[in-house]
C-alpha cells in the first residue's frame, strides 16, 4: 500500500513541467500546434508565411491581448492559411464546426 | 492520445460539450485527415515530441558546454547554427544568434510581433512571452519589466534587447555565476533555466547549508 502511494508520488514529481509550466494548457492546443507542423510535410509553407498570418492575429486581438489566447489567434490564423491555399474553404470548417457541436458528429479530445 | 474530452452527445444526439474552439480544432483535423495531408498519427508524435523530449534543457546544455569549454563557446557566438548543429541539434530552417552577458552588459529577448522563440532550444513560450504587455513593453522599459520578474539589474549595466523573427532567433548566453568553480556539465546544467537564457533571470549557485 505504502509502496503504490510512494510510486505515484514519484510518478507525479517526473511529469515534464517545463521550469514549472506545462507547454499546452488542453489537448486542443496541442493538436492546433500539431497540424500546423505536421501538414508542411503535405503542403510546405514556410514559418515566415504562417508567422505572418499569425502576427496579423496577434495584431487585431491587440494590446489586451495576456497570452492565453494564443492558441486560438494560432487556429484562426492557420484556417486562413490553408483557406487561401485553396485547401479547406472556410465553409466547410464551418459546417464540420457545428456537426462537433450539435453532436452530429463525435469524437474525444 | 490518451486524454479524454468527455462530451455528452445526450440520447437525443444534440449539443455536445465541446467548446466553440474544440470543436474547430475537431473539424480541421478530421477534414484534414480525410484530404490526406496530415495524419492524426503524425499530430500525436509532434504533441509528445514537445511535450515530453523538447524542453528548456537542450539549451541548458549548450550553455553549460559554452561555459566550460571556450572553442565552444567561440563558435557557438560566431554562429550559433552551426554550433549546435554539431551537437546534433537541429534547429529546421532557423538560424540562432546566441547573445552573450558581459559585466556591464545584459541581454534579454523579445518577438514583437508574434512568438518567435527558439524553440529548438528550450521548448515552447511561456505565455508571458506571447503576451502583448511583454512584447510592448520590454522593448520600451526593459529594466522595469525586469524588475518585475525579480531580476534587479543595475543602473550602470546596460541593458539590450533582442527582436527575435521569422528566421532568426535569438539565446542569451548568461553570465556563469561565481561559486560554480570545477562543477561538471551536467551540474552546471541544472542551474540554467528557461528564464535565464530568455534574459529575465539569472543562473543562479544554490546557497550551501551550513
Amino acid at each position: 500500500m505504502t509502496a503504490a502511494i510512494d510510486s505515484e508520488v514519484i510518478a507525479e514529481s517526473t511529469i515534464p513541467r517545463k521550469n514549472g509550466e506545462l507547454v499546452f494548457n488542453a489537448p486542443w492546443e496541442g493538436r492546433a500546434f500539431g497540424m500546423a507542423v505536421a501538414l508542411r510535410q503535405a503542403e510546405p509553407y514556410s514559418w515566415t508565411e504562417f508567422r505572418e498570418y499569425l502576427a496579423r492575429e496577434i495584431a487585431a486581438a491587440g494590446p489586451a491581448d495576456d497570452g492565453t489566447h494564443y492558441y486560438e489567434l494560432w487556429v484562426a490564423a492557420f484556417e486562413h492559411l490553408l483557406s487561401d491555399r485553396g485547401l479547406v474553404a472556410p465553409e466547410e470548417t464551418q459546417r464540420r464546426t457545428h456537426e462537433y457541436l450539435d453532436g452530429i458528429r463525435e469524437e474525444v479530445f | 492520445m490518451t486524454e479524454h474530452h468527455h462530451h455528452g452527445a445526450g440520447e437525443h444526439g444534440h449539443h455536445s460539450e465541446l467548446s466553440e474552439i474544440e470543436a474547430r480544432v475537431l473539424a480541421l483535423e478530421s477534414l484534414l485527415t480525410e484530404k490526406g495531408l496530415i495524419t492524426s498519427q503524425a499530430v500525436d508524435d509532434l504533441v509528445y515530441r514537445y511535450e515530453h523530449d523538447i524542453g528548456p534543457l537542450t539549451g541548458a546544455r549548450v550553455v553549460a558546454k559554452a561555459w566550460i569549454d571556450p572553442d565552444f563557446r567561440r563558435r557557438l557566438l560566431e554562429d550559433g547554427t552551426a554550433a549546435i548543429a554539431q551537437l546534433g541539434i537541429q534547429s529546421s530552417d532557423l538560424k540562432l544568434a546566441v547573445v552573450q552577458d558581459q559585466p556591464g552588459l545584459h541581454n534579454v529577448i523579445v518577438c514583437t510581433l508574434c512568438s518567435c522563440y527558439p524553440w529548438f532550444l528550450i521548448g515552447l513560450p511561456p505565455t508571458w512571452y506571447k503576451s502583448a504587455p511583454y512584447r510592448a513593453r520590454v522593448v520600451i522599459e526593459p529594466r522595469e519589466v525586469l524588475g518585475e520578474f525579480g531580476l534587479e539589474i543595475p543602473e550602470t549595466t546596460a541593458i539590450r534587447v533582442w527582436d527575435s523573427s521569422a528566421d532568426l532567433r535569438y539565446l542569451v548566453l548568461p553570465e556563469r555565476p561565481a561559486g560554480s568553480e570545477g562543477w561538471s556539465e551536467e551540474e552546471l546544467a541544472a542551474i540554467v533555466t528557461r528564464d535565464c537564457m530568455i534574459g529575465t533571470a539569472l543562473p543562479k549557485v544554490p546557497e550551501a547549508v551550513s
